[in-house]
């Protein structure tokens, strides 16, 4: 329990995966306009990330590994992760028209995002089991998923602020993500090493 | 070699076949012009259009019983969208069904105010200031942009004035009304 605990931690704050790894940045920076398009984005990311995680697990385990192809990890995890992706879509669309439209759009969006096939690779590097990688990838999705939000939520704010004009737009909000990044960087003291 | 090949093309295909299943045993009917004509409507069920919401003023569109120009809260920029959406000319908002109103607020010109009080007496949430023979002010924060203080001054000092978005007067937007989508069967009945 501990070790999932700690897991999670280490995902959501410390390793950050988009202030300190720096991975699926462009959702990052194209989706936080506007704070409900973030949340429902943060909402598509985390099911994706956690699904690509366990299932990217399960392909390298039961078909890679056995046949000793390792090396076609990407191309596999890629068509793995976008096939249960679309799959998944189909499935709510039909299920639950509610949820279709809060997630819909973005599903397809974040399907092969970095962050996303990150997640699968780097649980593999790692050598984490089935249950670490999910608890791996849920709290890096956790983690998107915060930051995302907190970002849009001061977007929102910037974007009626007195900018100075050289900095106004993405130039404002980059500025924005590299303090933020700073903040979080400050997190890496929780963990003794 | 030969294993990698195989592999993959056999993962391939089976995903192939699944999503090509999927996309039969989950395929959903229903009018995707209806639902792109109401992603473009603002979802503020007032019916100012002449229709009960926004949903059944978007088949009527679609259906071709309705002009594009009837919605004053999406203005001009929902009518642009539409006339993108459907190819058709844009059209200036129809004045039957409203006038498009940027958000106001109420001015006295001090100079000519006379104190006479009829304005603190028409207005419904106490926003102006003042006592008889005194010069009157509104309090800008609570004014909500009503205009009932126009009518009753007797030396039309009232003016009103559109609020600019800026850090000060920035708020949270107000939640969006619930879009809950109808479900298959209902919106079949309604096309048939």
């Amino acid at each position: 329990m501990t070790e999932f605990a700690l897991i999670l931690l280490s995902t959501v704050l410390v390793n950050n995966f988009v202030l300190t790894k720096f991975l699926g940045l462009c959702p990052f920076m194209g989706v936080s306009r506007k704070l409900e398009t973030a949340i429902g984005m943060a909402l598509a990311t985390t099911f994706v990330l956690t699904l690509a995680s366990i299932c990217s697990y399960l392909a390298n385990t039961y078909l890679l590994a056995p046949l000793g192809i390792e090396y076609l990890r990407t191309i596999t995890f890629i068509l793995v992760i976008a096939v249960v992706v679309q799959f998944t879509e189909m499935v709510i669309q039909k299920s639950s028209p509610l949820l279709h439209k809060v997630l819909g759009i973005f599903l397809p969006l974040i399907t092969t995002n970095c962050a996303v096939l990150g997640v699968a690779l780097l649980n593999i590097q790692q050598e984490l089991n089935f249950l670490q990688s999910a608890v791996y990838g849920f709290g890096a999705s956790v983690g998107f998923s915060i930051v995302l939000i907190l970002f849009a939520a001061m977007r929102e704010r910037l974007a009626v602020a007195d900018v100075p004009s050289p900095f106004q737009g993405p130039a404002i909000g980059l500025i924005t993500a590299g303090l933020m990044s700073l903040a979080f960087l400050g997190f890496s003291g929780l963990i003794k090493g | 070699m030969l294993n990698a090949i195989l592999a993959l093309s056999a993962l391939a295909l089976t995903f192939g076949l699944l999503l090509g299943f999927a996309a039969i045993r989950f395929k959903v009917e229903g009018d995707p012009l209806v639902d792109q004509i109401d992603a473009q409507l603002p979802q503020t069920q007032c019916g100012q259009c002449g229709f009960p919401g926004c949903r059944p003023y978007a088949e009527a569109i679609a259906n071709e019983e309705a002009e594009i120009n009837q919605c004053p809260p999406g203005g001009e920029a929902t009518i642009h969208a539409l006339a993108d959406l459907l190819d058709r000319e844009p059209l200036p908002l129809n004045p039957e069904n409203g006038v498009e109103a940027a958000k106001t607020v109420a001015v006295i010109d001090e100079q000519i105010c006379i104190g006479c009080t009829l304005c603190i007496q028409a207005c419904p949430v106490d926003a102006i200031l003042g006592a008889a023979k005194q010069m009157h002010t509104i309090i800008e924060s609570e004014c909500t942009g009503c205009e009932l203080c126009l009518p009753p001054c007797p030396v039309d000092c009232i003016e009103m004035v559109e609020i600019k978005e800026d850090i000060l007067t920035w708020k949270w937007p107000y939640p969006e009304p619930a879009t809950v989508e109808q479900p298959t069967d209902n919106r079949q009945e309604a096309t048939a």
